[in-house]
């Protein structure tokens, strides 16, 4: 097992200036919406700080998540996330392979029981026991339930652990869930996003490491300081929505002006993240500013709510069968009452007995 | 949550509500159609017709000395009417939701004129629910289901203008309730007096169509 440094000499081994950390702690400071002067109390909180082991698993994803950390732009502030921490077991990054991985991860949890954060991306297939997704012979489900045991807090990282994702949406036939449907008695993160932004992960991390806690989370358990917003909320074409403007298909005058993607099936409005402020690629743009509208990653059942091409008042589901078999069984109910109605009113009219003049001389 | 449930109103809800809506609005249409009408064995003396969709184009315009309604009535009631009509066919959101639904499609209005026309549809209600209560007649002919449809008429509006305003609620909640709403008003529809909404044009046209027929012309 590895000595477990501190930061400022993990970070002084590497060559990194002082000035590059005090900016990222600026970042992460701003990034978050703290007050102002909290950048130097991360700094000198993170620098003394001992890097936490963080265990890493990865279960019915498809390593975008992973993707999206290490392949951000370079010199990358979010890539520091690999200073701050120890991961100590990441399939995809471990150099270690076979038995060898699997007991870093148990050394990992023995050693730090009670202390070190559990990061999972991918769903947890639940259907027939776990079956549908195994590491070294054990399913998903067995390997979350024991690391979550340890754990401090647990980071969902990506839609499909935050939320069961891809895997969950219908038909689901792993019966795929998501960790928070799993573990209740551990604080537990959602940074939802297929990917979530780097930056957002990161932030997180920088905030549990100075302040020993998880920061203010949304009803979903979304940090707020990311998640607080939608993306029309903050969208640079929103001046077009407010306007009625909008591109009619993705080629057409609208669309070359720049106006508003809502008819081309953004779900903007109904997303929270933070894609318009925080942006991609370090900073250079995110889907809408190249044309095409959101698609909804970071909400719950994204992929289940209709296509993405179709506009929001668009409905879900098939109205117009629906309509077109309710006028058949309206109609056909209507000519059956009509025919009763007739055949009683006629009824009535034959029993009806005729007044004779016998029954007028009476008595 | 919030997720799941604009899922299910812009799914599950709207086919409910959809079903609803058709087959108790063709039920009662055609029922009502279908009791006809004893054959008149007179002679006709003009046509019915012409008499009908006569008075199907003229009872729109009413004569506020000859009603018994009175000015303010007619005139908030127009102004409901026109208001909510611009609002469902002339915004550009909706429009996308009938060129989904029916794929029919035509141009919107301008945001501006919308809000004008929400907002006078919106002022109109709220006029004549108050005149209901103040005006003593109309208190007393009013039973619940006059305010229940005022409120399934309402809510759409309200709601939608918060929306589009972003008023109150977040995106979300709103676009719900927006939904919900009106799903709430296309259950009620067929089996209260918003049936009107198809009726009066065939009522319109018997009353013409009688008159039609003896050769009065009005």
């Amino acid at each position: 097992m590895k000595e477990h440094e501190t930061l400022e000499q993990r970070l002084h081994e590497q060559g990194i200036s002082r000035r590059s950390f005090l900016k990222f702690c600026a970042a992460m400071a701003t990034m978050m919406a703290l007050p102002p002067g909290s950048a130097s109390a991360i700094a000198a909180t993170l620098a003394k700080v001992n890097r936490p082991s963080v265990i890493w698993l990865s279960f019915q994803e498809c390593t975008g998540c992973t993707e999206s950390l290490t392949r951000s732009h370079s010199p990358a502030l979010e890539s520091l996330i690999f200073d701050m921490i120890s991961l100590d077991y990441h399939h995809t990054l471990q150099a270690a392979s076979g038995f060898a991985a699997e007991q870093s991860r148990e050394d990992a949890m023995k050693e730090f029981h009670g202390k070190y954060l559990l990061l999972v991306d991918g769903s947890i297939p639940i259907k027939d026991g776990g079956v549908y997704s195994t590491i070294a012979g054990r399913t998903n489900l067995d390997m979350l339930l024991e690391a979550a045991k340890g754990a401090a807090a647990i980071v969902a990282v990506g839609s499909c652990a935050a939320f069961g994702g891809l895997p969950n949406a219908q038909p689901n036939p792993t019966g795929a869930v998501a960790v928070s449907d799993l573990i209740k008695d551990k604080p537990i993160i959602n940074i939802s996003g297929c990917p979530p932004i780097p930056a957002v992960i990161t932030g997180v991390l920088a905030h549990y490491l100075t302040f020993g806690a998880l920061p203010a989370l949304d009803d979903r358990g979304r940090p707020k300081a990311f998640y607080g917003e939608t993306i029309h909320d903050r969208c640079y074409r929103r001046p077009f929505y407010d306007q009625g403007k909008f591109a009619k298909t993705f080629d057409d005058e609208g669309a070359r002006n720049g106006w508003c993607l809502y008819e081309l099936g953004c779900k903007g409005p109904t997303t929270h993240n933070a894609c318009a402020t925080t942006k991609w690629n370090g900073g250079t743009s995110f889907p809408i500013e190249s044309g095409h509208g959101c698609i909804g990653c970071s909400e719950p059942k994204f992929w289940d709510a209709g296509s993405f091409y179709a506009p929001l008042p668009a409905p879900t589901a098939d109205v117009a069968s629906v309509a077109k078999a309710a006028a058949a069984i309206g109609a056909g109910a209507a000519v059956a009452f009509s025919a009763l109605d007739r055949a009683k009113k006629n009824k009535v009219q034959q029993s009806r007995e005729k007044l004779t003049v016998d029954d007028l001389k009476g008595e | 949550m919030e997720q799941e449930m604009l899922l299910w109103v812009r799914g599950t809800g709207l086919q409910i509500a959809a079903a609803v809506f058709v087959v108790g609005m063709v039920y009662r249409m055609l029922h009502l159609l279908l009791l006809g009408r004893k054959m008149s064995l007179a002679q006709p003396r003009g046509s019915e017709w012409s008499g009908g969709l006569r008075t199907m184009w003229r009872r729109s315009f009413v004569s506020t000395k000859l009603s018994a309604r009175g000015n303010f009535t007619v005139i908030a009631g127009f102004i409901f009417h026109i208001g909510f009509f611009v609002t469902l066919f002339f915004l550009g959101q909706h429009i996308a939701l009938f060129r989904a639904v029916l794929g029919l499609h035509w141009p919107a209005l301008p945001r501006g004129v919308i809000d004008i026309s929400a907002v006078l549809a919106i002022g109109a209600m709220v006029a004549l629910l108050v005149h209901r209560f103040v005006d003593p007649v109309k208190r007393l002919l009013s039973d619940y289901q006059d305010y229940l449809t005022w409120a399934l008429s309402f809510l759409p509006l309200l709601t939608g203008f918060m929306l589009l305003r972003k008023i109150g609620f977040d995106y979300i909640t709103l676009l719900t309730l927006h939904i919900a709403s009106v799903e709430m008003l296309l259950v009620a529809a067929p089996f209260t007096k918003l049936a009107h909404m198809f009726s009066t044009f065939i009522s319109r046209w018997y009353n013409g169509a009688v008159n039609g027929f003896k050769g009065i012309n009005i």
